[in-house]
């Protein structure tokens, strides 16, 4: 179980895992063999999946491109939506995959290198699937927010040098 | 010509940090660990909310007191976070800033010589506004040896039949010292003893790191004599905002609200609707921003005690007081001369008072790699001192 601490850890590194043992040992107050125990556990037991990188790929001028698909899946007795789901989440173009309530039931995000690559995919290996009644397909045309990072560039906020 | 500056204009001392302020202007590349506000943007859902209503037509005068909707949530807010009861129509005034609560409530208080003790290092503006308002200030010393906390023998010392009031300031600027629950009953019980009004500035008070912050007026029978003093500022990122607000029992309330109706009317409405949003909405983001503030005191305290600047660990607001005894240099030398040879600017502890000398305030409301900067060019300067 994660306590306090374990989440303090989690919201740190949610924001940079790049910090080392030591530097969030000083900002916890934790001892650093104790920082790293405690990472290690969340490691070992999934609570951390692993660490990545928020890339704003427009920017970095390698555009994939990316669909929001909408799903209605007949669920299965005994395994509802679950058993679908996991063959769903093999494929490597499933970015994300969440069962969601309202007129569909699964939510993916799919990427490829470009739209045909995308709706290939979405034609030939989602679509054609078992349970699968019908699907939406809705391609990103641009990212504003992820995962709590916005894109936008803040301008500098001019703030005194000095005040009491 | 006469001299139009009235004496007690002249009276006043220039800001102690202006001659820095000059200097910073003519230099790229400064860190600046010299700003008493928090780094962060207000919380957008408050920004928004005032935006729409301006959008709505909302840009009037409110009651001198201020929103009644504000008041209600605050009062509330109080009782349930501090266990402190002020009653939204009759003890409380909402101000332009904790500055404007200040002002009225020591010019509510005071008659000519009355004296008013300012537990010290503090905020800049106690005295001023002490002398403005007809009154002497005397300075109360904290030191570092009772980590800058109210020293019940020393303040017991400086009263006199003139003695009218206490100013305290807990969390404190500079210092980062708190008073416990414990630390104010001795202080409480000199000040009954005395018959002394108690000005709280409590500015600082969602700033506090270990347990949580004790009002002074929940402290013994400290209420009847208490004008508790907070505001926006610090605890939501809304220093621009300009909101305070004034507590006290009903007959200090008036007077203070008596002297606000001349001088303010009432402090800005779009002010007053995001504080209300503050208090709806913003815990989440009041409870972030003190949570990073703490990871960035631990790393910066850590960061100057590793290089040779002696910190006591800050309980409270977001500054850090490291001595610069040790160094052989006075605070405002070592200040200009770390700001002009390895840019990093701060504030000399002597300006803010008896008990400062000897000591820089480092703001930590600052990026973590700024801080990073910061101690890695404080680190410099000290080898360039060998």
């Amino acid at each position: 179980m994660t306590d306090e601490k374990d989440l303090e850890l989690l919201r740190i590194l949610e924001e940079n895992s790049r910090l080392s043992t030591e530097e969030i040992a000083t900002m916890t107050s934790l001892a650093a063999a104790e920082v790293a125990r405690r990472i290690g556990a969340l490691e070992a037991g999934k609570v951390i999946k692993r660490y990545s990188t928020v890339v704003n790929w427009e920017k970095a001028g390698n555009g994939e491109v990316s669909a929001i698909i909408e799903l209605k899946v007949s669920p299965e007795r005994d395994f509802g939506y679950d058993r679908i789901a996991e063959r769903l989440s093999r494929f490597r173009q499933v970015r994300s995959l969440r069962l969601i309530t309202g007129t569909y039931d699964l939510q993916l995000i799919v990427s490829g290198k470009n739209m045909q690559e995308v709706s290939r995919f979405v034609s030939e290996h989602v679509a054609p699937m078992d349970r699968i009644r019908e699907t939406a397909t809705h391609i990103i045309m641009k990212s504003y927010k992820e995962n709590g990072n916005t894109f936008f560039e803040q301008p500098e906020t001019e703030r005194l040098p000095y005040s009491p | 010509m006469r001299n139009f500056v009235s004496q007690r204009a002249q009276e006043i001392p220039p800001s102690g940090i202006r001659k820095f302020f000059d200097l910073v202007l003519t230099m790229d590349d400064v860190v600046s660990l010299g700003v008493g506000e928090p780094d962060f943007n207000t919380p957008w859902n408050i920004c928004e909310s005032s935006i729409y209503s301006i959008e709505q037509g909302g840009t009037s005068y409110t009651s001198n007191r201020g929103l009644q909707a504000l008041r209600d949530t605050l009062s509330r807010y109080l009782a349930q976070h501090y266990g402190v009861q002020y009653d939204s129509n009759n003890e409380m005034v909402i101000t332009t800033g904790v500055s404007e609560a200040l002002d009225i409530a020591v010019r509510s208080i005071t008659d000519p010589g009355d004296e008013i003790i300012v537990a010290q290092p503090s905020y800049v503006s106690y005295g001023p506004c002490i002398t403005l308002a007809g009154g002497k200030p005397i300075p109360l010393r904290c030191t570092e040896k009772d980590h800058f906390k109210i020293n019940p023998d020393a303040l017991a010392e400086q009263i006199t039949p003139k003695t009218k009031a206490l100013i305290m300031n807990f969390p404190n600027n500079p210092t980062g010292g708190v008073m416990t629950k414990s630390d104010l009953a001795a202080v409480a019980d000199i000040i009954i003893d005395h018959d002394l009004v108690l000005i709280s500035d409590e500015v600082y008070s969602e700033l506090t790191y270990e347990g949580s912050h004790c009002v002074a007026a929940t402290v013994g029978d400290l209420w009847e004599r208490t004008i508790t003093l907070n505001g926006f500022s610090k605890a939501y990122a809304m220093t621009g905002w300009r909101i305070g607000y004034l507590c006290a029992p009903k007959e200090l309330c008036d007077a203070a609200l008596k002297i606000h109706q001349y001088v303010m009317l009432c402090a800005p409405v779009m002010g007053q609707v995001g504080a209300l949003e503050a208090l709806r909405s913003a815990e989440e983001d009041k409870n972030s921003m003190v949570n990073e503030y703490r990871l960035r005191r631990n790393l910066f305290v850590a960061g100057l005690n590793r290089i040779g600047l002696p910190c006591h660990m800050p309980e409270g607001a977001f500054y850090a007081f490291p001595s610069v005894e040790k160094t052989g240099l006075s605070d405002t030398e070592f200040a200009e001369r770390l700001l002009k040879e390895q840019k990093v600017a701060v504030v000399p502890g002597s300006v803010f008072g008896p008990g400062g000398e000897g000591h820089l305030r480092c703001a930590y409301a600052v990026s973590r790699k700024d801080l990073g900067v910061a101690v890695e060019r404080m680190d410099r300067f000290l080898q360039s001192l060998k």
